[in-house]
């Protein structure tokens, strides 16, 4: 329960308010713990508090952690003021990640929104990586506006690939934007894959995420095939405190990654 | 020349139609073109006619004072463009731009309207197909109004 003091590496900007920290741990420290995609860490900024954030980076990776932050509460945007060389602590990696494995085989429809993208790449990053195990393999990202986009150059990147279809859309935009513009929800039955073969992971704002399951369903993506990533107020991050409980779930042990059918009635509750 | 029955049949709008009614609404259709930049349509303007989308993407936009057009939606090859056309007072509340090159059916509004108040089958039919879109654009609506990706501090 006691935080490793990491450093920040790097730090870049990807939107207003959101910022990407690159950290890894101090030279006298042992290595950082490996992490599964979907996965959260407890960051800490000294004297501030912590918060839970997800792990954006590539799980085959072992010397570095990625998250992508946006600064919305005192300690998100202490965090984001972080300099490289500046401590923090770090726990983690927790929860229960993407289900990669059970995935092979099916082809795979990500729905990301807004910052959704962020505990979506590291999935990402490994469907891309073990591509022969996949079937279709469809990207849908909606956001804001076109200066909200997250991780621009690896998503055009990603999109100069012949193997994985990447659609992106903004809910409005200026003129100079040439992209799709409309919900992302809208592409769902656009797409390009089976949706009785597939495997979607969704991760976004939970209004989006349950029209997101919504159009999958309409297209016959099934429930027990549809995941998605919950956020809750984590503290202890190892389900003792109970300030993530989800129902009879704590998101922090039991998620954040859940299997749609188990938590479908959990989700039309205003306030669990 | 190639006739517009078989192009309009295709179109996703149309699928599985009846012959009789397609036969109707073809009386009422013409094949158009627009550059990229070219408007179809202006807001304020008659909302005398709507669109298939053969090819090509469409901005919707609405001129925000001080910012300039903002694009609220985008369309493409199968959907349709232009809702205001069965409703009175039948003026476009946005204004509709060609992004690329746009191939299109223009289906003349006056026309069909004419043809659906002589023949409510035909009316009925034509309700039951734009009905899902205008119900598919309003939920889309409510969630851009919902504003779902703000930080909301």
């Amino acid at each position: 329960m006691v935080p490793h003091v990491v450093r920040v590496k790097k730090r870049r900007r990807e939107a207003p308010q959101v910022y990407t920290l690159e950290i890894e741990a101090e030279a006298d420290e042992q290595g950082l713990v490996p992490f599964r995609a979907g996965q959260f860490s407890m960051l800490t900024v000294f004297g501030v508090g912590e918060v839970p954030i997800s792990i954006s980076g590539d799980t085959a990776v072992s010397d570095r952690l990625i998250y992508t932050i946006r600064a919305v509460g005192p300690v998100s945007k202490a965090l984001v003021e972080l300099r490289p060389g500046d401590p923090l602590g770090l726990r983690g990696p927790f929860g229960r990640g993407w289900p990669m494995t059970e995935a092979e085989g099916k082809d795979v429809v990500v729905v990301a929104g807004g910052l959704g993208l962020a505990p979506l790449r590291p999935a990402l990053y490994h469907l891309m990586a073990a591509r022969e195990r996949y079937g279709e393999i469809v990207l849908l990202y909606g956001t804001r506006s076109p200066d909200d986009i997250v991780f621009r150059r690896e998503l055009e990147r990603w999109r100069r690939r012949l193997d994985i279809d990447i659609e992106v859309t903004v809910d409005h935009a200026l003129t100079a934007w040439h992209g799709h513009v409309g919900v992302v929800t809208t592409l769902i039955p656009r797409a390009a894959f089976d949706p009785e073969e597939a495997v979607a992971l969704v991760c976004g704002p939970e209004v989006m995420m349950r029209f997101a399951i919504g159009a999958l369903g309409d297209i016959g993506v099934a429930p027990a095939a549809t995941y998605l990533s919950m956020e809750r107020n984590m503290k202890c991050a190892v389900g003792l405190c109970g300030h993530c409980q989800f129902g009879a779930a704590f998101v922090c042990r039991d998620g954040p990654v859940f299997r749609f059918d188990r938590i479908r009635d959990l989700l039309k509750l205003k306030e669990v | 020349m190639e006739s517009l029955e078989p192009i309009l049949r295709s179109h996703r709008f149309f699928a599985g139609i009846d012959k009789a009614f397609s036969g109707l609404v073809i009386g009422c259709a013409k094949n158009v073109r627009f550059e990229a930049g070219q408007y179809l349509f202006k807001e304020g303007d008659d909302a005398d006619r709507f669109y298939l989308i053969r090819e090509g993407r469409i901005a919707i936009e609405v001129a925000v004072p001080g910012r300039g057009a903002i694009t609220f939606l985008t369309l493409g090859e199968g959907e349709i463009v232009g809702v205001s056309w069965p409703i009175p007072p039948y003026r476009w509340m946005f204004s509709a731009k060609a992004l690329d090159r746009v191939r299109a059916i223009a289906i003349d509004a006056k026309c069909l309207r004419q043809k659906c108040e002589d023949d409510h089958d035909l009316g009925y039919e034509m309700m039951k197909r734009f009905m899902p879109i205008l119900i598919e654009r309003l939920h889309a609506t409510r969630m851009q109004m919902l504003d779902v990706y703000g930080s909301h501090d």
